[in-house]
């Protein structure tokens, strides 16, 4: 997401004028750089799709181009619509955010219904609503706001350990849905809120050394003595990286066949001969593994300018915070 | 950021904490680039190798064996496609109640049962290199294609496979000299002359098949075509494909009028034995059999343990072992060629030596004699040889029993030694001629109970003795003399030729070496072979009096140790004076030379000189009639003459 910036000082109105459409939306106010990074990855995003994707569905070629590019409308819009509200407002409502997010995520379990072994969503007529994916958004707003309000409350120690616990009960009741990488995107949304809340380093010291001991107990001490606490496969997927070649076929076969899908785009890619991600040597290549997409049809060329298009957006997104 | 300037973490720690952010930003972002670059840039070129590699599936195309052909062109060996079942063991279900049912499903399909099969498995998995599918049933019909491909699911690793087997039109002709295929085993695959063949391939396992497999064995074609993730062919996926390159063909020296003479003579007889017929001037071989022999098909399947036993055992007389090439025979009197070139040469005769034969000799209280107790009275070379006195060459064998002049000769001659034949031959193929120094040896290794004596040197002259020989051998000996002293490279392969006909190599193998013989000593011994078989008292004059072309000949009759009757020998030079052709016929237990091998090899000789012996018979119509007759019938028959190959 991005926020455009406003003036900070109100210019002088010389002539009383009718404000044109661009200067309701605040276009003049608007950071360039960080729109054109967006926009380049939403359109980029489309097209790259569009070429993939041609065969996916028979008799439809355009299904996945058409609804990324519905998508990207309305979160072009929805980008526009934000950046005309002060987010500082959100402040006030972070009690009823916050609990709005954790019983939502809560009623999941009663009400959702189970995909692939586990329960994540809510059944809509048109879609399925995730509590979990609105959810990193609504936490990270939430806990700003907690922590802010908390500014001065409190010695550092309980004001620390507040909000880990924040943060962390939502995380943990998505893990238990169970849903890893929502669960990892929420603790790690929390620890970033209250890197930039200002909570002290020494914190941080304990915490990373609490999170390598909860590691180190997950993944090592629970399954020796016989209680894992992660499924196989979970387990698997994050250890996975280490040693992608141990067993081709097995846990580390996408990664393999990524990396060779993406190596083989070499200069300027394959384009349509691109057979890794278009013979399905690379499963899941219109989601999780699009970059492998990108890798292998335009090559070095393609795949940095994606990777300079997210350097762009971070730095100015990074330079928002410092204004 | 909108916050009272109190709520503000103090600018600078946020700064402070940006710019780590920062840092830890640009420098994943490296990291990122870093990895894209080597990935993309520095390995690209083996991933995209690996990519290519992911995508495509390649099968190979077998590809045909040349045809082997014989001097005019008459295919001797050529393929025909059959179709084989054959399955992939390591695609078998692991479980043994499903591989079974499975197996069960295989036999039915090749009306076999479960344990068949699984006999089959398991014993050409022993012979065929491991990862090779396994033929489990070869011509199979073209309704079990369909129905394989309709089920496929149901038949994992089960594949018809359109395999070429040899052919044999003419069935056991030539059948030892031709040799077999087969499918190379795991050991064959790793060294020798089968390198860079594949498992399953076909190559040549003996005879001309095992010498010219480079020639003959083609290279496989390779249809490469791209497929899924779940090696599924995609359409339109054909991408390259190698056509097979069919093996050349072997043209043979083989005279097909000369081997089907040479193999019907011996088969008449109804006894083992062999024969031999070979241009004197270049060594290329006319005709060549072994009999007993067999049909080369029984090798385009497997071969149970019984089959095989019937064409290997002593009792059925050894089917697969080639008595032209591979015997150890004493040679009877034909061997007098050597002892009479050894006592001319080195003086211890000239053509005018009169030797007394008073019908025996006696060394050491031992008496050898003349045959049927023929007394010759005093007698030179020549009449030695027609007559074929003993005691003539006994009286000769002794003076050279201390020295090694006859062993020197024989060797000259080209006995007991490697022959350089074109086909693979086993360790009995070199032969022996026992010398002094060779008893005495085995008499020190106290392998033996007495050490030389005049007797062993006596028994030499005379083809007897410990001699051992073939009748390949022989006809070098006799090329030798015939041609005025060249040892030539007795060979089957006269030319290699592409499926189109065109001649890429000429087989042309040099002489082996030249023997000075003085022609005076040639003039005598040819006088002395042609007398045997024309004058009045030659031993072969009875079976060659009529023939009407004069040839030079000698007869042999060989006492071999574990046989009750002799063995029967003889070689023929043709014509005489001047010979193109040796001829050498030897038939087991034949009795002596005139009685049977004698006219076996004037049958040879006809075959060989029909075209002549025609002309001859036409002329002495045409006196009598003024007719010409068959005109029409020899034009056709050059026609196909030169119509070979095509």
């Amino acid at each position: 997401m991005m926020y455009a910036t406003r003036a900070r000082q109100a210019r002088p109105e010389l002539f009383v004028e009718r404000p044109t459409i661009g200067e309701r939306l605040g276009l003049a106010h608007m950071d360039w750089v960080l729109t054109f990074a967006a926009v380049g990855l939403i359109a980029f995003s489309v097209f790259t799709l569009g070429q993939a994707t041609l065969r996916d569905i028979p008799g439809s070629p355009n299904y996945y181009v058409e609804r990324q590019a519905i998508y990207g409308i309305a979160g072009i819009v929805g980008m526009l619509i934000l950046a005309r509200i002060d987010y500082s407002r959100f402040r006030e409502l972070r009690v009823g955010i916050y609990t709005f997010l954790c019983v939502s995520i809560g009623l999941v379990f009663v009400f959702g219904f189970a995909a692939r072994g586990s329960r994540r969503a809510f059944e809509l007529p048109f879609f399925a609503f995730q509590p979990s994916e609105l959810g990193k958004l609504l936490l990270v707003l939430a806990l700003a706001g907690f922590v802010i309000d908390g500014a001065r409350r409190g010695s550092p120690i309980r004001r620390t350990i507040r909000y880990l616990a924040l943060g962390l009960a939502p995380a943990l009741l998505v893990f238990l849905q169970p849903d890893l990488g929502t669960c990892l995107v929420l603790t790690v949304g929390t620890l970033a809120v209250m890197y930039f809340g200002g909570v002290p380093w020494t914190h941080f010291a304990v915490i990373s050394g609490g999170i390598a001991a909860l590691i180190a107990l997950v993944l090592v001490v629970a399954p020796a003595v016989g209680h894992p606490v992660l499924k196989e496969y979970q387990q698997q997927r994050l250890t996975s990286f280490l040693h992608p070649s141990a067993e081709p076929g097995g846990a580390g076969y996408q990664q393999d066949q990524s990396m060779v899908a993406i190596g083989a785009g070499q200069k300027t890619g394959r384009g349509d001969q691109a057979t890794q991600t278009r013979l399905d040597f690379v499963p899941e290549r219109s989601t999780d593994f699009i970059f492998a997409v990108i890798g292998e049809r335009y090559g070095f060329l393609g795949a940095a300018f994606v990777l300079s298009l997210y350097a762009l957006l971070i730095w100015r997104a990074l330079r928002i915070v410092t204004l | 950021m909108y916050l009272r300037p109190e709520d503000r973490a103090r600018p600078s720690r946020l700064a402070l904490r940006i710019a780590v952010v920062g840092g830890v930003a640009v420098t994943l972002f490296a990291i990122l680039f870093f990895r894209l670059w080597t990935l993309q840039i520095i390995d690209g070129a083996s991933n995209l190798a690996e990519a290519k590699n992911n995508r495509t599936r390649s099968t190979k195309v077998i590809a045909p064996r040349g045809k082997i052909l014989a001097r005019n062109g008459d295919v001797l060996v050529d393929n025909r496609t059959s179709l084989a079942l054959q399955v992939d063991p390591s695609k078998l279900p692991e479980d043994p109640a499903e591989e079974a049912a499975e197996l069960t499903k295989i036999a039915e399909l090749v009306h076999m049962k479960l344990p068949q099969v699984r006999k089959r498995i398991a014993e050409e998995e022993k012979i065929v290199a491991a990862g090779a599918p396994i033929t489990v049933r070869r011509d199979v019909g073209y309704q079990l294609i369909y129905y394989i491909e309709e089920h496929k699911g149901k038949f994992p690793g089960v594949t018809v496979e359109k395999v070429f087997v040899r052919n044999y039109p003419e069935e056991d002709r030539a059948a030892q000299v031709l040799g077999h295929t087969g499918e190379v085993s795991e050991e064959e695959l790793e060294s020798g002359p089968y390198k860079g063949t594949e498992p399953g391939e076909v190559v040549g396992k003996e005879g001309l098949e095992y010498s010219y497999d480079k020639v003959l064995r083609g290279t496989p074609g390779i249809s490469r075509y791209q497929v899924n993730a779940l090696g599924e062919p995609t359409p339109g996926g054909r991408l390259t494909s190698t056509p097979p390159t069919p093996g050349d063909n072997l043209k043979l020296t083989i005279d097909p009028a000369v081997q089907e003479a040479g193999e019907a003579a011996l088969a008449e007889r109804g006894l083992p034995g062999a024969f031999v017929s070979m241009n004197i001037h270049t060594g290329e071989i006319l005709g060549i059999g072994s009999a007993p022999t067999y049909d080369p098909s029984v090798w385009t399947k497997p071969l149970s343990t019984k089959q095989y036993e019937a064409l290997s055992s002593e009792e059925t007389g050894d089917p697969l072992f080639n008595r032209a090439i591979e015997s150890s025979y004493p040679t009877g009197s034909t061997y007098k060629l050597m002892t009479a070139l050894a006592g001319l040469e080195n003086g211890y005769i000239t053509g005018s030596t009169v030797v007394d034969d008073n019908g025996y000799i006696e060394l050491a209280g031992q008496k050898f004699e003349n045959s049927e107790g023929a007394v010759n009275g005093p007698i030179s070379l020549v009449h030695a040889l027609e007559v074929s006195s003993d005691v003539f060459f006994y009286k000769l064998g002794a003076r050279m029993w201390d020295n090694n002049d006859l062993q020197d000769w024989s060797h000259k001659m080209g006995i007991g030694v490697p022959t350089g034949i074109d086909v693979p031959t086993g360790p009995s193929a070199e032969g022996l001629v026992p010398s002094k120094q060779w008893r005495d040896q085995l008499f020190e290794e106290e392998l033996t109970e007495r050490p030389w004596s005049q007797g062993d040197d006596v028994q030499l002259a005379v083809g007897q003795g410990d001699l051992q020989t073939d009748p390949l051998q022989m006809a070098i000996a006799y090329a030798t003399l015939g041609n005025g002293g060249t040892v030539v490279t007795p060979h089957l392969a006269k030319e290699v030729m592409d499926a189109a006909g065109r001649v890429l190599k000429e087989i042309e193998p040099g002489p082996r070496r030249h023997v000075k013989i003085d022609p005076e000593s040639r003039q005598l011994i040819m006088e002395g072979l042609h007398d045997a078989t024309a004058g009045p008292g030659g031993t072969a004059t009875p079976v060659f009096a009529e023939f009407p072309i004069e040839i030079a000949g000698k007869t042999g009759t060989a006492e071999r140790l574990g046989h009750l009757n002799n063995q029967s020998w003889f070689i023929s030079l043709a014509p005489y004076p001047d010979p193109d052709i040796v001829t050498v016929v030897t038939i087991e237990e034949g009795g002596f030379g005139a009685e049977s091998a004698a006219p076996a090899n004037k049958q040879i000789l006809e075959a060989y000189f029909a075209k002549q012996l025609k002309k001859d018979s036409e002329e002495a119509t045409e006196e009598e009639t003024g007719e010409v007759i068959g005109g029409e019938e020899e034009a056709l028959l050059e026609e196909a003459e030169t119509g070979e190959g095509g």
